[in-house]
């Protein structure tokens, strides 16, 4: 079947072509099509019948007739080839270069879908990555085998904060040197693939990165391979190469659009806003990649980004992100308008295994305590600020004045930095501390006395 | 044996003439099971438990000649169990870290050899009827497993082995049934899923479920065999107020369906749990619970039918006499399974593309939970706990509006709470217990008679600090009386003294019943004083002061459920506490000391009354 060609397409619409009277074609396996100027394309089978099997095309079906279409069914799934080689690569989302250079060539090929990891198997995440932005380090901490998600919104700096973490992403102990990142951009513009591909090679990470790349003007069938290439490369890194890796991916709002997109075409029926009902399994299927298993050195720690349509969290795609991820990085445009970077909302932000990666032997002893502090704190800050607008701020007391100090200074010294400061966790803790002594230790009540007396400025 | 001819992602299409709506087929080369949903003359439509991938028209299929079933026996307990009941821990020694398709794994180890001791009432020659308990095999030390008569089974029973060691599939004695035809008994027996268990009658749920969770047990009562529903927006703690249900509720066995939810969750299950002892024998936590694990990146078919395996297991362990809770994470992804499998169907969708038949489905389902007396004439119950994952925290969506109408408890999780890191974040206005006068009963006879009217009126007070909440909102604190700031601040002293528990502190994480009353009366108790003091004249200013206040917010942390008589010491000596200010307000106080218009109204209301 592998050496014969095809030419009995019957119908060809939107990325759909359907091929007549070719028997015995096995479900989800690849196909190529050659078209009548010899451009040949790739795709795989959704539905096989004898009668009928219908083929999506992952570069679209612009330009294709239904006389001059050769199609050859390779009877196997999409595969990737994987080698260690992949690192410092630039990818497209089928996997082949787009650096350039020659493509990978290794006996070693994985079917892109990968295969469900034994619930049985896992070993629960561990162990502190240290990002370099206090907003995350300081209160949602990123664990090993975590994935947590950063939700955005249209015009919101979550590219540049997803750059800033591949740069500067690391890990504290002896494996820090095992840390590689695989970065995944698709529905991206050509602007912002350059941005991130010149920003790993100034900073001189890109031999640590492996990058996958579909942008916004390429074939959208595409974009639902984009992720799993970039998750089978990954898994291949952590679990056969012994690494930490760090996957990020952007935008997941471009992949569900995807995804909808191609259910139309193929009839599916829709569930909210259009979105087909196997949205959220699709991306769990692609969320629960990342994980750590018992025995194996290795580890995949996941961190979609996604912008959230109208700034909307309770929208399909953050809503069902949500119910997946471990926790979410929040950002917002009331900060981002102050001109903060990067704009953490923190209060609506959470990492909920930020308890089993910090803390004694992870990062410092006071962590959790001063972590639960800050969120109080600015709480309660924001509250006092919330009263102020209605009362004025020259009726508050000279505690809750302290209060809106703090607040000012948390969200332009803690949560604000530079697009370049790398900030060591010892720092981004010492900084908090700072801040918290701006406040009376007798409200510090989260933190505890020994806490108070060894860090508190004011008790020096 | 009959063929493939068409794939369409999970769904089949099958020559396979003969077979029943609801059989299992196994397909392909590589073995893979799936159900028959629908016939059509010679062909029939399956839908498969695993990715379709690499099938080809045209490969084998048979029909297996049963529906999809489930074993029961011992060798169930402390396991888990994937969507279609393959042990995931063998499954991993099969197939290694990832599951491959087409695995074949019995549920129920072939090799272990249990002791079996038989019933002295068995004797051949004796009559058995189904549900008639043949004898024990005890699985764990807390939990004796008691063999049953398959329901379905009438007849003489001609042997039967007597006390030791067995598989599960060694004959243990025989029964010839009213047809003359000879059934052979094992230790273990299989049952059809999507059926009930039969019992002999259903008996009304009279004693409250003690999760050990103050916000649950002492405001929205759940009953042994009552069926309750958590609806919750993400983040807002649903796994984690299952997980301490599972831990701490009092059932004899805990069977949690982790239907398509994160895998680390159930890793942190699997790896918290053997290390928690059960609170009410000592024992592992582990000998009286079982998992059912689909996680949301395994098989959607298998993610449907899940649910229904759980449910059987409870059932089984009810038919032995037992009080089973079974807990399903999440109802709404079982309930978005079957959307997308009836929209590969292409069933007419209703609202947000559910099939028109999720409402009845859910209610079968839910109806598989009570209180019976089983057909041994034993009394055992399922509860059922189920999570609802609203999307958007949208609690009017198909599934939260469904399972409302259905259950009899709804502890309704609210996103506010959480962002507040007010822990369990059950929301005391939106949830509500149908159950609260049948509990009352229990409460006034095993921990106080007072227990109903102190629940109705800690949430009346709950209920006016909310809409005092709202004028301080808009005007500010400043603008209530002294009597409404008391009133704001004893429901605040409720939420964080008593309704706020800590899953991590080893003292507040479970509180027996008696310790919940007490905090609640104790509580109660300082409103009242409080309110005594505020309507003789005592600023609410003076009130909120008092050391006693921040001390009896920690008083659920400091006392342990077994130190009861330290809690009790505490509440004897509130009374002491105001009295210093009662000596002050007992005269009308001078008008230089009034401070708030609330004070002025107080004195006016004492000068009256004198």
């Amino acid at each position: 079947m592998k050496n014969l060609e095809f030419r009995t397409a019957t119908s060809a619409q939107g990325g759909l072509v359907v091929m007549g009277g070719v028997p015995g074609v096995a479900a989800g396996s690849r196909v190529q099509l050659r078209d009548h100027t010899g451009r040949v394309r790739s795709g795989q089978v959704i539905r096989t019948a004898d009668d009928a099997v219908l083929v999506e095309v992952f570069e679209g079906t612009d330009e294709l007739d239904l006389e001059r279409t050769w199609v050859r069914f390779l009877d196997e799934p999409f595969k990737l080839p994987l080698s260690r080689d992949m690192l410092g690569r630039v990818f497209n989302g089928s996997g082949l270069p787009r650096d350039g250079r020659p493509p990978i060539i290794s006996a070693d090929r994985r079917d892109v879908n990968g295969e469900p990891l034994n619930p049985a198997a896992r070993a629960y995440p561990r162990e502190f990555i240290q990002t370099g932005i206090s907003a995350i380090d300081g209160m949602n901490s990123l664990t090993r085998g975590q994935k947590l998600p950063i939700f955005s919104g249209g015009g919101l700096p979550h590219n540049r904060v997803a750059a800033q973490i591949v740069r500067q992403a690391r890990l504290l102990g002896e494996d820090a040197s095992d840390f590689v990142v695989v970065f995944a951009a698709f529905g991206a513009s050509h602007a912002d693939a350059r941005f991130f591909q010149e920003s790993f090679e100034e900073s001189g990470v890109l031999n640590k990165v492996v990058m996958f790349l579909n942008l916004a003007d390429e074939p959208v069938i595409e974009r639902l391979l984009t992720p799993r290439a970039a998750l089978t490369a990954a898994e291949y890194l952590a679990f056969d190469l012994d690494q930490h890796v760090l996957v990020v991916m952007t935008d997941m709002t471009a992949y569900a659009e995807a995804l909808r997109e191609v259910a139309v075409l193929r009839g599916d029926v829709p569930a909210r806003k259009g979105y087909p009902g196997y949205l959220y399994s699709d991306l769990a299927e692609l969320y629960e990649r990342a994980g750590r298993i018992q025995n194996r050195r290795g580890s995949i720690t996941l961190i979609p980004v996604l912008s959230m349509p109208s700034d909307d969290i309770t929208h399909p795609i953050p809503d069902l992100t949500g119910y997946i991820t471990e926790g979410q990085i929040v950002l917002g445009r009331e900060l981002a308008n102050q001109g903060i970077y990067p704009p953490v909302t923190v209060l609506p932000s959470l990492s909920r295994l930020m308890k089993d990666g910090i803390g004694k032997g992870f990062t410092r002893e006071d962590h959790p305590h001063v972590a639960s502090q800050l969120f109080a704190s600015y709480a309660k800050a924001l509250e006092v600020r919330g009263l102020a607008a209605i009362i004025g701020a020259e009726d508050l007391s000279d505690a809750d004045r302290r209060y809106l100090q703090f607040a000012e200074a948390f969200e332009r010294q803690f949560i604000g930095q530079g697009e370049d400061e790398d900030r060591s966790v010892h720092e981004t803790l010492n900084l908090a501390w700072d801040l918290l002594s701006m406040l009376p230790p007798d409200v510090l009540i989260r933190v505890s006395e020994d806490e108070l007396a060894k860090y508190h400025k004011g008790r020096a | 044996m009959g063929k493939i001819l068409e794939i369409n992602g999970p769904l089949v299409k099958l020559e396979l003439p003969q077979t029943v709506i609801g059989e299992q087929v196994r397909v392909g080369r590589i073995g893979l099971i799936g159900e028959v949903i629908g016939r059509d003359g010679d062909t029939a439509l399956a839908q498969l438990y695993e990715d379709s991938a690499g099938l080809c028209p045209g490969e084998e299929a048979e029909g297996l000649g049963w529906p999809l079933s489930v074993e029961l026996g011992p060798g169930l307990l402390g396991a888990i169990f994937d969507g279609v009941q393959r042990p995931l821990q063998a499954v991993r020694e099969q197939s290694g870290d990832r599951i491959a398709r087409g695995v074949s794994v019995p549920a129920l180890p072939r090799d272990t050899r249990w002791h079996f001791v038989p019933n002295p009432e068995r004797r051949a020659g004796s009559m058995l009827a189904g549900g008639d308990v043949l004898g024990t095999v005890q699985e764990t030390e807390s939990i004796q497993h008691r063999i049953l008569t398959p329901p379905l089974i009438h007849g003489e029973l001609l042997e039967l082995a007597p006390e030791g060691d067995h598989t599960v599939e060694e004959v243990i004695g025989r029964v010839r049934l009213a047809d003359g035809r000879i059934e052979k008994l094992h230790l273990f027996q299989r049952w059809p899923v999507r059926m009930p268990r039969p019992y002999t009658q259903r008996d009304h749920a009279v004693v409250p479920l003690i999760t050990g969770q103050r916000i649950l047990d002492t405001f929205y009562p759940l009953l042994k065999g009552g069926k309750a529903a958590i609806p919750g927006p993400f983040g807002a703690g649903k796994t984690m107020l299952q997980q301490q249900i599972a831990r701490w509720c009092n059932a004899e066995i805990v069977i949690y369906v982790g239907c398509g939810e994160r895998g680390n969750e159930l890793t942190d299950v699997l790896e918290f749990m053997p290390r928690l002892k059960d609170p009410h024998t000592g024992r592992p936590l582990m000998e009286r619970t079982l998992m059912v694990a689909n996680t949301s990146n395994m098989p959607v078919v298998a993610r449907e039918a899940s649910i229904y395996v759980g449910i059987t297991l409870a059932e089984y362990f009810r038919d032995q006499g037992y009080d089973v809770v079974m807990v399903a994470d999440s109802t709404s992804r079982w309930a978005e399974a079957l959307r997308e499998v009836s929209g590969r169907l292409g069933h007419m969708p209703v609202e947000e593309g559910y099939p028109a038949y999720l409402g009845s489905r859910l209610a079968a389902f839910y109806e598989r939970a009570g209180r019976v007396e089983t057909l041994a004439g034993d009394h055992g119950s399922v509860t059922l706990i189920g999570s609802v994952s609203p999307p958007g925290g949208d609690f009017s969506e198909p599934v939260t509006s469904h399972t409302k109408e259905i259950i009899q408890t709804f502890w309704a999780l609210s996103k506010e709470l959480a962002d507040a890191r007010h822990y369990p974040a059950v929301d005391w206005l939106e949830s509500f217990s149908g159950n609260v006068s049948s509990a009352a009963k229990w409460w006034a006879e095993h921990v106080d008679p007072e227990w109903e009217s102190a629940r109705a009126e800690a949430l009346d007070l709950l209920a006016a600090s909310e809409e005092l909440q709202r004028i301080v909102n808009l005007v500010g604190v400043e603008a209530l009386s002294s009597e409404q700031r008391w009133t704001l601040e004893s429901a605040d002293l409720i939420k964080q003294g008593l309704l706020q528990q800590s899953a991590i502190d080893d003292a507040d994480s479970f509180s027996t019943p008696e310790k919940q009353f007490t905090l609640l009366a104790a509580l109660l108790e300082i409103n009242h004083q409080g309110m005594k003091l505020v309507k003789l004249g005592a600023p609410a200013r003076r009130l909120i002061e008092m050391p006693l206040l921040a001390q009896a917010r920690r008083w659920k942390n400091q006392h342990s459920s077994a130190d009861i008589a330290g809690l009790k010491a505490r509440v004897a000596a509130i009374p002491d506490a105001f009295e210093p200010l009662l000596q002050e307000y007992i005269q009308p106080p001078s008008p230089l000391r009034g401070e708030g218009q609330g004070e002025r109204v107080g004195a006016q209301a004492l000068g009256s009354q004198t």
